[in-house]
């Protein structure tokens, strides 16, 4: 902040705090009685009178000490402006010391398993490693997928064996670490609303759903062909490296209804799982990663 | 009822009004409270209806209980006390119906906005830019009819309890003003102008000075008056209620930042705040001291008056939360207390013990006066309501104690790889029985106060009629 702004603060800040100290020793100083007295003022107010007792003394002890530990504390730390105070503290500095403070303490309880390949967690003399993975999973993920991991509206199941970009370890690792970005365009201008339901009744069969309109699938079917099977593939069995659903397999992420399908096709979707490269070390998302797997590998 | 002639007599009629309403807004207010309380333990009470979500529900319970209950009381002993300390009549003509009516529709329409889900989201300001306009309005009439009043005063000092009630109207003045300043973008949508970090400040710069000025400097004002006028003693000490007057009213404006420790808010910012609260404790206490100090001698009477058990207690409690609140001001006590339950246990203490229980010693003594009744008409459920309210009062804040320490705890708990130890949702459900006895305290204060207004309904129509002592003393 400017000087200005600087001295500003120290002012006024200073002003208050004196000027309440002032007024306390002025006023001590002025008692005319030093002992409770029944002396009153000589004002009274609809029969309320005033005496005029001294300041009770451990009360103005107990004021005048806090003044004197908010002197020290403005001295000792950043209060005054641009004054930093003599012990260099700032909140950022705490929260950095707290950081490496956790990194020097943990870090070797992760670094145990460093050499690990996560799908060794699965081995029974390494299970503290998948406890501390799921612990992990708690804190950082369970938000979106649930604290058994069993995914939300819009958030994928990772205990099923149904993955959108693949259920290898390694594939794991990198959607954790570098994050995805899923993303169903909108087709509705492009289909019409007439293109969409016919669509939904496709999509629909493609899952096996019974009662569907066949005229209606036989009518969307060269839509398909033109726009969808880029992503979808021509049987609609999904592209893992898009990140492109599988249709076939009647698992939804953003629901099976035919109104929510409808929904999907029309307006489209996006999901993002974020990137936790920065946020948790390569160890933390190994052991992250092995607990993930885990999950849809439990016969392993 | 006796006529009443503009020159000779105080102006009773619009602090009837304020203290009837009192006890209504008081009953309503604190009904949505024991609700939204009810369903943190029994969640389907939100009925699976929007308007009865906790998160419309909960600005309805803080508007009603402040600004309802705790305003209309405000407005009823400020006009009461301000006539008869200064000895003469309420000054400005229309305007005084004018702000109870228009107080009355701010109500209102807060009561109707909230649970329709309009809101600013600024917490204790939540009302629409056209809602804080009238605010505005009725402030500034409230503003001229005291200062007015207290101009045309016939005695030559101003009373004390009117120096903290005149500190209470200005600042609110001012604090609303600043705080609500906003762009509207349609009729029930504005944004706030300040920026960020600037915003937040300017939010808990009004936010704690709404609880140092309108539930502390008001009801201070407050207890000024009925404590000595209860007791028949003169204030303990004169030269106390300088100091800590002037303190009080300097030191809390700089105490906001401290709802703001450990964010974006600068150090600097945070430091100051943290001090400041420090130092009011000195100043706060002074009131208290004051207040039971004046009792000494009348200690007696408290075997056999009520209304009294009901201002002592307040005034224990008022010195508890003072001191609760500067030690939770300090940033290390701060890093376990924040975000749980202990601040709403605080401010309960506050809310609860301080400011409702000396608002309902105060309605106590004053409707049979404005009234023209002998007396309420029992003193017995004043009793009755004197116990649930101070059983009720300890329960919630035990509940809260418990449970935030308990939050605090668990969520700062970590296991031996740094990870936490318990989810957000476990801390929740170990929270469950503190609900349960919270809500059970807010039971007992319903009751309480559903007991006040059958009292004080017996007392309005009951023919045990005195002369009403309105008359304004020529001679000062």
């Amino acid at each position: 902040m400017s000087p200005f702004w600087s001295a500003w603060i120290s002012i006024i800040t200073l002003a208050v705090i004196f000027g309440c100290t002032a007024l306390l020793l002025s006023t001590r100083k002025s008692e005319k009685y030093k002992e409770a007295t029944k002396e009153t003022t000589g004002h009274e107010f609809d029969g309320i009178g005033e005496y005029d007792n001294p300041l009770p003394g451990w009360w103005f002890q107990m004021f005048m000490g806090t003044i004197i530990f908010s002197l020290i504390y403005l001295v000792l730390y950043p209060g005054l402006g641009n004054f930093k105070g003599v012990l260099g503290w700032t909140s950022t500095g705490q929260w950095e010391e707290e950081v490496e403070f956790a990194n020097n303490t943990y870090a070797p309880v992760f670094a145990k398993y460093a050499a690990l390949k996560p799908e060794e967690l699965l081995k029974e003399e390494n299970r503290p490693g998948l406890l501390m993975g799921q612990r992990m999973f708690a804190n950082n993920c369970s938000v979106c997928h649930g604290t058994a991991a069993t995914g939300a509206y819009g958030f994928p199941n990772l205990t099923d064996k149904d993955w959108l970009y693949g259920g290898s370890v390694e594939t794991i690792k990198e959607t954790i670490a570098n994050g995805r970005i899923g993303a169903m365009p909108a087709w509705g201008s492009v289909l019409g609303e007439a293109g969409v339901r016919d669509m939904t009744s496709y999509v629909l069969n493609l899952s096996g759903a019974a009662d569907v309109d066949q005229e209606a699938v036989a009518r969307a079917k060269p839509q398909f062909q033109a726009l969808c099977i880029a992503c979808h593939g021509a049987e609609g069995k999904g592209t893992q490296a898009l990140g492109a659903p599988n249709l076939t397999d009647n698992v939804w992420l953003y629901g099976g209804s035919y109104e929510k399908i409808a929904h999907t096709i029309r307006k489209g979707r996006s999901g993002a799982m974020p990137a936790h490269k920065d946020l948790l070390s390569e160890n933390k998302i190994n052991l992250i990663s092995g607990y993930v797997y885990s999950l849809s590998n439990k016969d392993k | 009822m006796s006529i009443e002639t503009t020159r000779t007599t105080y102006n009773y009629k619009v602090v009837r009004q304020f203290a009837i309403m009192t006890v209504i807004w008081g009953i309503v207010g604190m009904t949505v409270g024991v609700l939204i309380a009810g369903q943190l333990v029994w969640p389907q009470l939100n009925f699976d209806t929007a308007w009865l979500s906790f998160g419309r529900l909960r600005p309805l319970h803080t508007n009603a209980v402040i600004f309802a209950f705790g305003g209309s009381a405000l407005f009823a002993t400020s006009y009461y006390v301000v006539q008869r300390t200064c000895q003469t009549r309420l000054f400005g003509g229309w305007l005084v119906p004018f702000t109870f009516w228009g107080w009355q529709l701010v109500i209102l329409l807060a009561a109707i906005t909230l649970p329709l889900g309009f809101t600013s989201s600024k917490e204790y300001a939540e009302l629409e830019w056209p809602i804080d306009l009238l605010i505005a309005v009725v402030w500034v009439s409230y503003l001229i009819v005291f200062v007015g009043t207290v101009h045309q005063r016939k005695t030559s000092h101003i009373y004390v309890g009117n120096w903290f009630f005149m500190a209470f109207i200005i600042v609110v003045t001012v604090l609303h003003v600043v705080n609500s300043a906003a762009i509207p973008v349609s009729m029930w949508k504005s944004y706030s102008i300040y920026p960020g970090a600037i915003d937040a400040m300017t939010q808990w710069w009004y936010g704690h000075n709404a609880v140092g000025f309108f539930l502390t400097a008001g009801f201070l004002g407050m207890m000024y008056y009925f404590v000595p006028k209860q007791s028949g003693r003169p204030i303990y000490s004169y030269r106390l209620s300088i100091v800590h007057f002037w303190a009080l009213i300097a030191t809390y404006m700089w105490a906001g930042g401290h709802h703001l420790h450990y964010t974006a808010l600068p150090d600097w910012a945070q430091s100051v705040s943290m001090i400041m609260s420090l130092i009011l404790l000195a100043p706060s206490w002074g009131g208290m001291i004051n207040g039971m100090m004046t009792l000494s001698g009348a200690w007696h009477k408290l075997r056999t008056d009520p209304i009294l058990r009901f201002l002592v207690v307040s005034l224990s409690f008022y010195g508890m939360s003072t001191f609760e609140g500067p030690m939770m001001a300090i940033k290390t006590v701060n890093a376990l207390s924040h975000y749980t339950d202990w601040t709403i246990g605080h401010v309960h203490a506050g809310a609860l013990g301080w400011v409702a229980m000396i608002s309902i010693g105060a309605t106590y003594h004053m409707i049979p006066k404005v009234f023209g009744k002998a007396s309420m008409a029992s003193t017995k459920l004043i009793n009755i309501h004197f116990w649930l309210a101070t059983a009720g009062t300890v329960l919630y804040i035990c509940a809260m104690w418990v449970n935030g320490i308990l939050q605090g705890l668990m969520w700062r708990a970590v296991n031996s790889d740094g990870t936490l130890t318990y989810s957000f949702v476990e801390a929740l459900e170990a929270s469950h029985p503190g609900f349960f006895v919270r809500w059970l305290g807010g039971m007992l204060w319903v009751t309480g106060m559903l007991i006040m207004a059958f009292n004080v309904w017996q007392t309005v129509r009951s023919t045990d009629e005195v002369e009403i002592d309105n008359t304004i003393p020529q001679a000062a």
